[in-house]
């Protein structure tokens, strides 16, 4: 459990002046992230709106070593910076105790940078993966990637009088493709619930392996929604059950939150203007087929809870 | 003391690796670069290094590991051939750019398509602008020298660039040669200790590598790169003249054979320079002279020095072992044909030169190829008339 009044007295090492929006997710998510961070770190960042808005040359917003590479090998340059930890702490050139992030967006994590990410979690560099997920490629300005939910309107699979429902696939379960791998520590997480958020961070930075968090990171440019409500989007989509908070522990999967009342997903899709179209008479029936899918897998994480 | 010993190829390059003893290499296989990393695992699996082996899970995923690795403060190679050095492409840029000196062995492999295993140049070619110095080794000797040398090239504090050294696939990679390899102790004292002026790993001092620069900044970015490689030249010969020292073999950025009063030359590189060499030897004999220019340092291209070693020539002719595709013919004849072109002749003449594409996708080069060359040039040097300007050798047509 964090202390939040210690928290707040912790320096920032993702420290104002950077040039995301105003009420964007992702910062916020990532700030929460390093509150938890006790080692000297440094961090791998995937090209996408965080890199690029931090560090215009020749200025910084990282109080912390960061490097950027590309865009889909944030996992294999953290990899590459583990290794060369490993060698020299061996050797004694490195005395000090590192830890090592990852930060990638959906686009960065989900699509092009999947294979990077699965190698990193199969060789178990001692490396915590951070998706901030906002479900589009928001970077390039509101582009589908495999994490946009079905239903959604985006720039490459926009509503049409051909396309009612705008994304026609289901989003990719990722969270579980990265337990598949067995490694020590899976979660996701939102950072409307800090403390839950904090908590897994640090469990992931101690479990002695390769670990993964997906963190939902509402952006108001593309989910299109008022920009001082980041963290209510980031706590309704945990009470509509769209983004359960649940962690898997060496195998294990628990449930970390559970509503005290769960709110129905039209109330998520009305929240939203990127989900306005599915109100629509031509859409009928959609809503409620969604409401069956996040009813069942809820159910499935129960189910595996139990294992 | 120094020791005679027969080795393939990849197995010298991996025994410069094991004598180099770097902090990490990453590399993934890829025929026939395979048994380098094949050989290199075995010295780790028995404790012959004190190497952290990143295996990932391709080439893209090595070099961006090998970059995070060398950011992070040490010593850091890799190697690959085709398809592999291709798929690291955008990374081989980023490398060169954010000024990390990893070394990676190229054996040299055709690319697809279609899919070939044996060698030609257009792998490395395809890095040839991506800021990386590039050498060229004839022989597995030279690939052994080259591969040491490449260590303390790469980490010169007035270069701090990563280097390619080249190996002809299957040709000098997997055929077995004697070699003169050096002690351990001697090759360790020659490539000395790492000190990297900036680390991740440094925590005093945080540091960030790889920001965006927009029209502001990063066109002094690219004008510093043209000047630091601009540079290489004058630390290659100096590391040369260090190395020479140790092993009393002497490198320079070209190797000059019977070119001093040759009337017509070829300029080569790579293992096909030793079959030029014999037809040269030949065709003296029977009273032609014929000389060899073989290229070392291709990247940076010594255009001065070699204009000047090739100007008192009656007729030239480049040999590439790779092509430009609606290029004016390969890579080298491109530079060979610029750097005359800057070349002031005291009296304002030109020499006819000509360009034959050889070897492609592991074709032979046979001797009859190069006297053929060589017979073509002695009638351009008669007539001063070019019949052909680039043509295919040992095609069927």
């Amino acid at each position: 459990m964090a202390n939040i009044k210690e928290l707040a007295r912790k320096p920032e090492l993702l420290t104002g002046g950077h040039r995301l929006c105003a009420g964007c997710g992702a910062p916020i998510a990532i700030r929460q992230v390093l509150s938890a961070v006790k080692n000297p770190i440094v961090i791998s960042n995937a090209t996408g709106c965080v890199e690029v808005s931090t560090t215009i040359y020749p200025y910084t917003a990282w109080n912390c070593s960061w490097i950027h590479v590309a865009f889909e090998n944030a996992a294999a340059v953290i990899s590459g910076v583990e290794t060369m930890y490993r060698s020299l702490k061996k050797q004694g050139k490195v005395t000090d105790d590192y830890s090592f992030i990852a930060i990638g967006g959906d686009g960065g994590t989900y699509d092009i940078g999947m294979q990077a990410l699965s190698g990193m979690l199969e060789r178990g560099h001692k490396c915590l993966y951070i998706c901030y997920n906002n479900e589009a490629y928001m970077n390039t300005g509101i582009q589908r990637s495999s994490a946009t939910p079905r239903g959604a309107d985006t720039t490459t699979n926009p509503v049409g009088k051909a396309a009612a429902i705008g994304k026609i696939q289901e989003k990719k379960d990722l969270t579980a493709i990265c337990a598949a791998h067995g490694v020590p520590y899976v979660a996701q997480a939102s950072p409307a619930y800090w403390n839950d958020l904090i908590t897994k961070v640090d469990k992931a930075l101690n479990c002695g392996g390769a670990s993964f968090m997906n963190i939902i990171a509402p952006c108001h440019r593309g989910w299109r929604y008022n920009p001082e409500d980041t963290i209510s989007m980031a706590r309704l989509a945990v009470q509509t059950y769209v983004w359960p908070l649940y962690e898997v522990e060496n195998g294990k999967y628990r449930i970390t939150y559970r509503p005290k009342e769960k709110i129905p997903v039209s109330d998520w899709f009305k929240s939203q203007g990127r989900f306005r179209h599915l109100f629509k008479p031509e859409n009928s029936g959609f809503i409620e087929e969604v409401q069956k899918k996040v009813d069942a897998s809820w159910e499935r994480l129960e189910k595996l809870e139990t294992l | 003391m120094p020791k005679i010993i027969a080795r393939t190829g990849d197995d010298a390059v991996a025994e410069a690796m094991r004598q180099i003893n770097p902090d990490v290499v990453a590399a993934y296989p890829i025929t026939p670069q395979t048994e380098i990393v094949q050989f290199f695992s075995d010295f780790v699996a028995n404790g012959k290094v004190k190497t952290e082996l990143l295996c990932p899970e391709s080439e893209h995923s090595a070099m961006s590991a090998c970059i995070g690795a060398s950011a992070a403060g040490g010593r850091v190679m890799t190697a690959t051939s085709s398809q592999g050095l291709a798929y690291m492409w955008e990374l081989v840029y980023i490398a060169a750019s954010y000024r990390l000196p990893i070394v990676m062995p190229v054996v040299n492999r055709a690319l697809s398509g279609p899919i070939n295993i044996h060698c030609d140049h257009s792998d490395s070619m395809g890095a040839r602008d991506s800021g990386w110095v590039q050498i060229f080794s004839e022989n597995i000797q030279e690939a052994y020298d080259n591969t040491i040398q490449a260590v303390r090239i790469a980490e010169h504090a007035n270069l701090l660039l990563p280097v390619i050294v080249t190996l002809d696939g299957f040709i000098i990679s997997h055929a077995m040669e004697q070699f003169e390899i050096l002690d351990d102790d001697t090759v360790q004292k020659f490539v000395g200790e790492y000190k990297p002026e900036y680390s991740l790993l440094d925590a005093k001092h945080p540091i960030t590598y790889g920001p965006l620069q927009l029209f502001d900044y990063y066109m002094e970015q690219k004008k510093q790169q043209h000047e630091v490689i601009k540079s290489a030249s004058s630390v290659v010969l100096q590391i040369a003249s260090e190395f020479e020292k140790i092993s009393k073999r002497k490198y320079e950025l070209f190797e000059e054979y019977r070119m001093d009063d040759a009337d017509i030359g070829i300029v080569v590189l790579g293992s096909a320079s030793g079959t030029a060499k014999t037809v040269a030897d030949k065709l003296r004999e029977q009273g032609l002279r014929a000389g060899v220019l073989k290229i070392r340092l291709f990247r940076p291209f010594p255009a001065a020095e070699l204009a000047n070693s090739l100007s008192h020539l009656k007729a030239l002719a480049v040999l590439d072992r790779s092509d430009t595709f609606g290029g004016l013919g390969g890579p080298v004849f491109e530079e060979v044909c610029a750097s005359l072109y800057n070349y002031q002749f005291p009296d304002g003449h030109k020499i006819p030169a000509v360009n034959y594409i050889y070897g492609l996708g592991g074709r032979d080069v046979t001797l009859d190829h190069i006297e053929k060359v060589y017979r073509d040039l002695e009638g351009i040097s008669r007539t001063g008339k070019i019949n052909n300007l680039i043509q295919y050798l040992g095609v069927r047509e």
